[in-house]
């Protein structure tokens, strides 16, 4: 995590455009308590780490029953991080903040910012 | 269907699979979770597939399969060389496919979650086609995606409860492991019914067998059954639970050589006897059993021959060359051949091969030529011939039981048993004498009828078999040449 390993910051103006923009999606199954939690802790990161460059997209498997399948969802809730990738997965509440942050790849540009 | 048997005390649901839902009187309990458990490739996941694919084909019961290792194309791919059409059954909503993927390395743990998603899939899955039967092929390998597994187990007790709820007939794979019949002990929890499948290999030869570990609720077959996997997919043979009710057959039926027959009061065997052909190398063992398949061919019976050293091909050509035209009956159906090298299986597995081959062609007459050739430990051996003739006999089938060995055992010394099961024994013989082999037959013994204590001279020409009198004088017994001067 060290400051001369990061790749250079961009400014982020377009969101589609920007090969640092975050595009997550949170699978819940219903209004539970673990999944309000996982929202607001996942919101929360981003607006300290990815500022502007993120989008979320919850997703309710009791409605959309159909979609678990094409995210390989098994855990609830779980945290998909659609863009940039590689594609990765973050089950749990996301209350594990350091875990959360390394799982989606930004602890080094949090260092940076 | 054969679950109405058993249907006082518990509904069943037919697996289709031959045999096995004989020995668990209708297959497995309906509504509830199995456990198939066994070693890596000893036919789990073709037992689950087989009980979804008959389920929809056969019982108009749609299901779901999730799988947790393969994928759906190579699923389809695996099973299709049995003639089961998974994407075919897919199109047809009568077959849902879920693959699950668990990659460990993909997952990152974050706090506290559940599987509901994997509730929500397999809910939806099983909506979606209004399924009955589920099949979760292999559950366990969410230990290795996950880490807490105590917060699995509980989830997987879950999941078998909801399986419950929802009236849904499961199975599910477990691999088997050390000191438990699975490796994250799943029998505590599926405790219905646990199905055990075993891969053993003896001698180099592997026998599969299957075993009902337990059946709450209901009766079932307790022994070790040996089951095949082949091209007509799986077959489950109880062999040691025959509850057979078949006619007993009557009548005389003629071995299609008149010399024979005429040594036999009543003009040839008993329908539905045992029959045993017993002499050497090149006495003309199989071209006697030819001639009698022959004859009951030409009286419109059934024939199946297993046949341990030749090919049907072979015995027919042989046969030709006596004027005995079986190919014809090759073809029009009445004349089967079975050839197998005896090394080829086990004895459990010949025995479970004859077994099913016996209840799908039906036959009047067996030919097993020569029983001889069946090797094995010699405490197995006779204990498989034993069910072997038994098998046959309680069937009412006529056989003809041929070997090598002069003095009528069929496997080795000191086997009296099997011969004295025999209804009826042939000696052939060839007698040197003179600078000259003749081959003869007598008929030892011939149960309920007289008989000719006579030897005969035996002739194979291009016209068939031909028995004639020996010349008995004041010389003895004359043969040959000898018979044709004097």
């Amino acid at each position: 995590m060290s400051e001369a390993t990061s790749e250079g910051p961009s400014p982020d103006t377009d969101p589609d455009r920007d090969p640092g923009h975050y595009h997550l999606r949170l699978y819940v199954a219903g209004q539970t308590a673990k999944s309000v939690t996982a929202l607001s802790n996942l919101k929360r990161f981003c607006e300290e780490h990815l500022a502007g460059r993120y989008d979320i997209e919850v997703i309710d498997l009791i409605k959309n029953p159909q979609l678990a399948a094409g995210d390989q969802i098994l855990a609830i809730p779980t945290l998909v991080r659609r863009l940039p990738s590689p594609l990765k997965r973050i089950i749990g509440d996301l209350s594990n903040t350091d875990k959360v942050l390394v799982g989606l790849d930004i602890r080094r540009r949090a260092d940076e910012s | 269907m054969p679950d109405q048997r058993a249907a006082p005390t518990l509904p069943k649901a037919p697996t289709g699979i031959e045999g096995f839902d004989d020995l668990t009187y209708g297959g497995l309990p309906a509504g509830r979770p199995s456990l198939i458990c066994g070693a890596a490739g000893c036919g789990k996941t073709l037992f689950a597939t087989t009980f979804l694919v008959n389920g929809a084909t056969r019982y108009g019961e749609p299901g779901v399969f999730m799988s947790f290792e393969e994928r759906a194309e190579d699923l389809s791919a695996n099973v299709a060389s049995l003639g089961f059409d998974l994407d075919g059954l897919v199109a047809a909503g009568q077959l849902a496919i879920d693959h699950v993927r668990v990659e460990r390395s993909e997952i990152e743990e974050t706090g506290e979650y559940d599987l509901e998603g994997l509730f929500i899939r397999l809910g939806f899955a099983v909506d979606s086609i209004g399924a009955k039967r589920v099949v979760l092929d292999t559950i366990e390998t969410l230990f290795a995606g996950f880490t807490d597994s105590s917060l699995l187990r509980a989830e997987l007790r879950r999941l078998f409860g909801w399986i419950k709820d929802r009236g849904l007939t499961a199975i599910i794979t477990g691999e088997r492991g050390e000191g438990q019949l699975t490796r994250q002990g799943l029998e505590e929890y599926v405790s219905d019914c646990v199905v055990l499948l075993d891969n053993r290999v003896d001698d180099q030869i592997t026998t599969r067998r299957l075993r009902v570990v337990k059946y709450r609720g209901s009766a079932h077959g307790t022994n070790e059954y040996p089951f095949l996997i082949d091209h007509a997919g799986i077959s489950v043979l109880p062999v040691t639970s025959a509850e057979l009710d078949y006619a007993n057959p009557s009548g005389v039926i003629s071995s299609g050589i008149a010399g024979l027959d005429a040594m036999l009061s009543p003009g040839g065997f008993h329908r539905g006897s045992s029959i045993l052909v017993s002499g050497g190398a090149g006495t003309g063992k199989t071209m006697l059993t030819a001639s009698m398949v022959e004859a009951a061919c030409r009286r419109g019976e059934r024939c199946l021959v297993f046949a341990f050293e030749e090919s049907g091909a072979q015995i027919t050509r042989n046969a030709a060359s006596i004027g005995l035209a079986l190919d014809a009956h090759a073809r029009s159906g009445l004349l089967r051949f079975e050839a197998a090298r005896p090394s080829l299986y086990g004895l459990e597995t010949h025995l479970a091969r004859m077994h099913r081959d016996l209840d799908r062609f039906r036959p009047d007459l067996v030919v097993i030529d020569p029983i001889s050739a069946l090797r094995g430990p010699s405490n197995e051996l006779q204990g498989a011939l034993l069910r072997i003739i038994d098998l046959i006999k309680t069937r009412g089938i006529t056989a003809i039981f041929t070997t090598l060995r002069s003095d009528g055992s069929l496997i080795g010394d000191g086997d009296l048993g099997a011969s004295s099961l025999m209804d009826a024994w042939i000696k052939l013989q060839n007698m040197e004498a003179n600078g000259e082999r003749t081959r003869t037959l007598y008929v030892i013994k011939a149960r309920g009828m007289n008989h000719s204590n006579q030897i005969r001279e035996f002739l194979m020409s291009p016209n068939g078999i031909r028995l004639v009198d020996a010349y008995i004088g004041t010389a003895g017994v004359l043969t040959g040449t000898a018979r044709v001067v004097q």
